[in-house]
């Protein structure tokens, strides 16, 4: 909403600047996006009106011509002006030496110099629109309206500001002038001039000229009209199309500026139709019929359906209630006779509409936040006057005012208790009083009716009644219905920024345990500290890449978005997979030879295989990783080798040390995983997700050549699960020193390292075990493999001596060979 | 007897003997030294052996003569020992040196997500003033995402949530099922399971259906903060938000509260602190006007507190809700939030 500081200040002594009149504004809840500040550059005593006396010929150039200018007080100034439109008796804009001007020829701001042109001295300049900073017209001189001032600066007489209001949908009254004068008043301490709307009603009666009726009262809720004969269809005067202009309408002509200048001045929406094309002199506001033609303005046609409501005639639409008018009743140069509409429709129906035919319109923009039924009528006789004085017709007696249903807003109540309970500040009863005054509210009766009364008796005691003030809400206010919305008018006009600042003082809740919150956090610490990066990918994704990991469940297909933002985003994940993977596609494209160690920790989403419309999709919180590429970047120091499966193991054996929980590795398979190199993870009985090396037919739907990729994936309930079940307790550690021996054990190639450390660690004095080297062949019988083990002993009552370790040693070797048939490599 | 006293014997030997000590040249020379002359067949244990043959008086003079010429010939050997180490240790050190402006041992580096980071980061300013972080579900009800917060259907204010449908259709044609468009609904849920004191704080990705552009995305985190008690107030929420934008911003922040409007909340309330690029005076990132917004706040609506169940007449409380990505930007100077999710690692490692 444009508000032109000039307009304002029709309704309300303005005497901030505008840019403090913007702050106000914001900090109060209108808030100002933007000021254009008109006239900044016209300097008081530099920048004034003239009066054109004479335009002599130049001497020296047939172009150019020699205007003497009355500047007031007696002074006159001669200027050479090139302007073919100047001419003797104009009003003009003179700007003397020294004033700033803008410069068509360096398209910069310049001081204006002493000149002589041609041989004739110039001693200032008539400027034009351009010169001016106005705009960019440049032909000729800007030339004023006959009735300004000579002598007053042009700062006075034109200069103006256009504020920018960013209106929230809750305040469509400030989607008018009157309405940021109402604001504006009441932060600055002045009272509102509203416009006189009395005129007189010389035609005959208006119910005797025209029939009108509402059929739908539910849409539309009241519907006022005026008629007017005998008007002249013709451009609206100069102030009018400048204040249209600047609010950023377009001047058309009289009848439908003096509509869009009502509009903008009370928020109200006004129209008027050509009465004589109105079949029947018959209004009926009802709803469209199925399939109903209908032709607006634009002359775009367009295809009704009930509930849509129309303005009709006895036959056919004439205009689509609260969006657009009828280009069969439009006004044309040669209409006399107008009636003119000012209604009040449904919000609801008006934003369902406008939504339907995808007509976003002044009007229907204010009817579907909700505007006051009581603004009508005002409205209504305000552009009936300014027709009778602007167009040159005759106002029918009286005006139509159909209200089927009183919808005026109740009185409402405030008290200081509830602004105490609300804002932690204490108001007298007389400070509430004047702040909502100065907003236009009124102090009212407690409203009537015994049961009303004992109701109120009962909920309050006596001393809170008297804190309590009954307000009446201004005619154009249609956000205000409860207490808490005065408890915000006083706040905000009294300036938030008055209000104390206090800590909570209040108790602090119980403390509840967050289980999966708290795991993710620990989780993700964890593999930060082994290596890996966070990544955060889109939640949605196309079937194509859920199909390119196999996640894709025919039989219970991932939850579509309706009206996605692309194809790219249609569907909400039901794996993780495929995003990791395409984060490290995208990666790989930019870092040819890099490691990267990458993990996800978010939500898949599954939908509910049997009520998947009556319920919401289980949201599973899931890890996935992958690491790819040399382990190590370049050195000096480091082998260059790649990471593969091991690699992924040793983060997941990082994280679970981490939480404490001892897991199983078991060779698994799983549809995109290489089907050797693959194991699942168990704690306990509970699975927890998998790890291994991505096959090479997915790798390459994902455009991922070169390198093995290694992929986990883990269920975070599941790890929850098992890192609860975790039990901390201390062991002593042992105060006699450990002994090692290094085993290296033949076996055949298909006994796991699980078992064999299963039997060494089963020994009571065996404190732990790693295998240091696995080998196979020369030294090695065919068909066989050798792993060594390096195997740490320890008792916790003495030192064990190297004749008791040879013989502990011993005894596992016994056992490995009759159990796994391991013998000691020679 | 045409040799030499045994005292001069003694004497010459001494001074021959720590002449050659001084040209040792190392440890190995210095054992042939030793066993020269201090060996059990050594130069000075020789001579010693011959005082035996002396008479008592000239015997007594020359062992006492001899003793302290051995004595001073030990500490020189010792001290010449301790040298020789010293300069054995030096040479052994010197050729040991390393270049020590080659690269270490390469250890893998990982990071969080800059938005985990950010999202902690605000969190853990909450949580210290007594929140507890919750979290909730992405894919909600039209119900709980607006109809619950006082937007029922049909209100203008839906159009301030672009939405996300899910596409299933309920008997009336409409969706009931959406995408969050914030993490508001968790007011209405947290509410309506638990009794009061509530203080929470609500992470979480939203989505909205947005044209992206550089402060734009249409899938992005927020993160909700919910107080609701007997006695909370305006003052308490302002005294809240100015500690929160203390702790992330720094201490010399000014913090301004203005009004806005949410239908959730009654008062509305935006919160914005002075920028800090440009002081206030008004730059690129606060659009000139010396502010930059942070989140939106008010305190919660009578609506939406009955809706849940509590009585608005004996209950009050506050609500807000900010984007961490906004706040990363204004933090490290990130111009495009379009960068967050696009998990290029250049960026992501930035934040490590």
């Amino acid at each position: 909403m444009l508000v032109p500081l000039s307009w304002l200040k029709n309704y309300v002594p303005v005497t901030d600047a505008p840019q403090e009149l913007a702050r106000r504004l914001t900090m109060a809840g209108v808030e100002i996006g933007d000021v254009d500040d008109m006239g900044t550059n016209w300097e008081r005593d530099k920048v004034l009106v003239g009066h054109v006396l004479t335009v002599d010929p130049h001497p020296n150039a047939d172009r150019l011509r020699l205007p003497t200018v009355d500047l007031g007080d007696g002074e006159t100034a001669t200027v050479v002006c090139g302007a073919p439109n100047v001419a003797a008796g104009q009003k003009i804009v003179f700007a003397r030496e020294g004033a700033l001007v803008f410069s068509a020829r360096s398209g910069k701001i310049e001081k204006l110099k002493k000149a002589k042109i041609r041989g004739v001295e110039s001693a200032g300049m008539v400027c034009s629109v351009l010169e001016l900073g106005m705009g960019d017209e440049h032909e000729g001189i800007l030339v004023l309206d006959e009735d300004a001032p000579i002598g007053t600066p042009l700062v006075d007489y034109l200069g103006d500001a256009i504020l920018d209001a960013e209106v929230t949908p809750n305040r469509p009254d400030c989607l008018s002038i009157l309405g940021i004068a109402h604001e504006v008043a009441a932060l600055t301490g002045q009272q509102v001039t509203e416009p006189d709307i009395s005129y007189p009603e010389d035609g005959p009666d208006i119910e005797s000229e025209v029939n009108i009726e509402i059929a739908d009262p539910d849409l539309c809720y009241r519907y006022t009209a005026s008629l007017l004969t005998g008007i002249k269809i013709g451009p609206s005067p100069q102030w009018m199309q400048e204040a249209l202009t600047k609010a950023g309408q377009r001047p058309i002509n009289n009848v439908v500026d003096i509509t869009n200048y009502v509009m903008l001045e009370y928020g109200q929406p006004l129209h008027a139709f050509d009465i004589n094309k109105v079949k029947d002199r018959t209004v009926i506001v009802r709803a469209a019929r199925e399939g109903e033609k209908f032709v607006s303005l634009d002359g775009v046609d367009h295809e009704l359906n009930p509930p849509m409501l129309t303005i009709a005639d006895s036959q056919d639409p004439v205009g689509l209630a609260g969006v657009m008018g009828g280009a069969n009743s439009e006004m044309t140069d040669d209409t006399t006779s107008v009636l003119l509409e000012s209604a009040n429709f449904s919000p609801i129906n008006t934003r369902r509409t406008r939504n339907a035919l995808d007509m976003n319109t002044e009007a229907s923009y204010r009817f579907e936040r909700g505007i006051r039924a009581a603004l009508a009528p005002i409205a209504l006789r305000r552009a009936t006057k300014l027709m009778i004085e602007l167009c040159g017709g005759q106002a029918a007696k009286g005006i139509i005012d159909l209200y089927p249903t009183d919808r005026e807003p109740p009185v409402v109540s405030i008290s200081r208790r509830r602004i105490r309970q609300v804002l932690g500040v204490d108001y007298t009863t007389s400070q509430i009083e004047k702040t909502l005054t100065s907003l236009g509210f009124e102090r009212a009766k407690e409203p009537g009716g015994l049961i009303d009364l004992i109701e109120a008796v009962e909920a309050a005691p006596a001393a809170e009644r008297n804190d309590t003030l009954w307000m009446k809400v201004p005619y154009w206010r249609s956000d205000i219905t409860i207490e808490d919305d005065l408890v915000e008018e006083v706040a905000r006009t009294v300036g938030y920024d008055t209000i104390p600042t206090t800590m909570l003082s209040a108790q602090i809740p119980h403390w509840e345990p967050q289980p999966i919150t708290e795991l993710k956090d620990v989780v993700k610490d964890l593999m930060v500290s082994a290596g890996m990066q966070e990544t955060i990918s889109y939640s949605p994704t196309t079937l194509d890449n859920l199909s390119k990991v196999d996640a894709l469940d025919e039989s219970n297909p991932p939850l579509r978005i309706a009206n996605p933002q692309s194809s790219e985003w249609e569907y909400m994940r039901t794996s993780l997979r495929s995003s990791i993977l395409n984060t490290l596609g995208s990666n790989r494209r930019i870092a040819q030879s890099d490691g990267i160690r990458i993990f996800e920790v978010a939500r898949v989403y599954l939908p509910q295989q049997e009520a998947k419309e009556r319920e919401l999709p289980t949201e599973k919180e899931v890890m996935v990783g992958v690491l790819s590429g040399p382990r190590f970047t370049t050195s000096w120091m480091a082998s260059q080798e790649d990471m593969g499966f091991f690699d992924a193991k040793g983060a997941l054996e990082h994280l679970f040390t981490g939480l404490g929980i001892q897991v199983t590795y078991e060779a698994a398979s799983d549809s995109i995983l290489h089907p050797g190199r693959t194991a699942s993870l168990t704690a306990g009985k509970t699975v927890l997700g998998v790890v291994g090396e991505v096959q090479p037919q997915v790798l390459e739907k994902f455009d991922l050549g070169g390198y093995p990729v290694a992929m986990f994936e883990i269920d975070l309930e599941s790890l929850l699960q098992a890192a609860s079940e975790v039990n901390i307790s201390y062991e002593a550690a042992s105060r006699f020193p450990e002994s090692y021996r290094d085993l290296a054990l033949i076996v055949d190639p298909d006994v796991s390292s699980a078992s064999i450390q299963q039997i060494i660690n089963r020994h009571g004095l065996v404190s732990g075990s790693t295998p240091f080297d696995v080998y196979e062949g020369e030294g090695v019988p065919e068909g066989k493999k050798s792993v060594a083990y390096r195997v740490v002993f320890q008792s916790p009552r003495g030192t064990l001596t190297s004749d008791e370790v040879d013989r502990f040693q011993g005894d596992i070797i016994r056992q490995l060979t009759r159990q796994l048939g391991a013998e000691l490599r020679g | 007897m045409s040799e030499a006293t045994i005292p001069i014997q003694v004497e010459d030997l001494r001074a021959k003997a720590s002449r050659e000590l001084e040209s040792v040249p190392d440890l190995d020379g210095l054992e042939a030294w030793r066993i020269t002359y201090m060996g059990r067949r050594g130069q000075l244990t020789q001579l010693l052996r011959g005082l035996g043959a002396l008479p008592s008086e000239e015997r007594r003079e020359a062992g006492a003569a001899a003793n302290a010429v051995r004595a001073a010939l030990e500490e020189s050997l010792a001290e010449r020992e301790g040298q020789l180490k010293r300069a054995a240790m030096e040479a052994s050190l010197s050729a040991d040196a390393i270049d020590v402006t080659m690269p270490g041992w390469p250890v893998p580096k990982g990071g969080l997500h800059i938005t985990t980071r950010i999202v902690r980061e605000i969190c853990s300013a909450f949580l210290s003033m007594g929140f507890t972080t919750v979290e909730g579900p992405e894919v909600e009800w039209d119900t709980y995402n607006f109809e619950k917060l006082n937007i029922p259907k049909g209100h203008p204010a839906r159009d301030m949530w672009a939405t996300l449908w899910i596409d299933h259709t309920d008997g009336e044609g409409e969706h009931p099922m959406l995408l969050r468009t914030h993490t508001s609904p968790m007011q209405a849920r947290i509410m309506e399971a638990t009794e009061p004191p509530v203080r929470v704080v609500v992470p979480g990705r939203c989505y909205r259906y947005e044209a992206t552009d550089p402060t734009h995305e249409w899938h992005f985190y927020q993160i909700e903060g919910l107080a609701v008690d007997r006695g909370i107030t305006l003052a308490d929420l302002k005294g809240t938000l100015y500690e929160f934008a203390r702790r992330i911003f720094g201490s010399e922040r000014k913090v301004r509260f203005r009004c806005d409007y949410f239908p959730f909340v009654e008062p509305g309330v935006d919160m914005s602190i002075d920028c800090f690029l440009c002081d206030g005076v008004g730059c690129r990132v606060c659009q000139d006007t010396g502010w930059i917004e942070i989140m939106g706040a008010g305190m919660v609506h009578p609506k939406v507190l009955e809706n849940a169940g509590y009585d608005p007449n004996i209950y009050t409380g506050f609500a807000f809700g900010m984007g961490p990505e906004r706040v990363a930007m204004l933090k490290y100077g990130i111009e495009d939030i379009r960068l967050f999710y696009a998990n290029d690692l250049r960026f992501l490692r930035q934040f490590a």
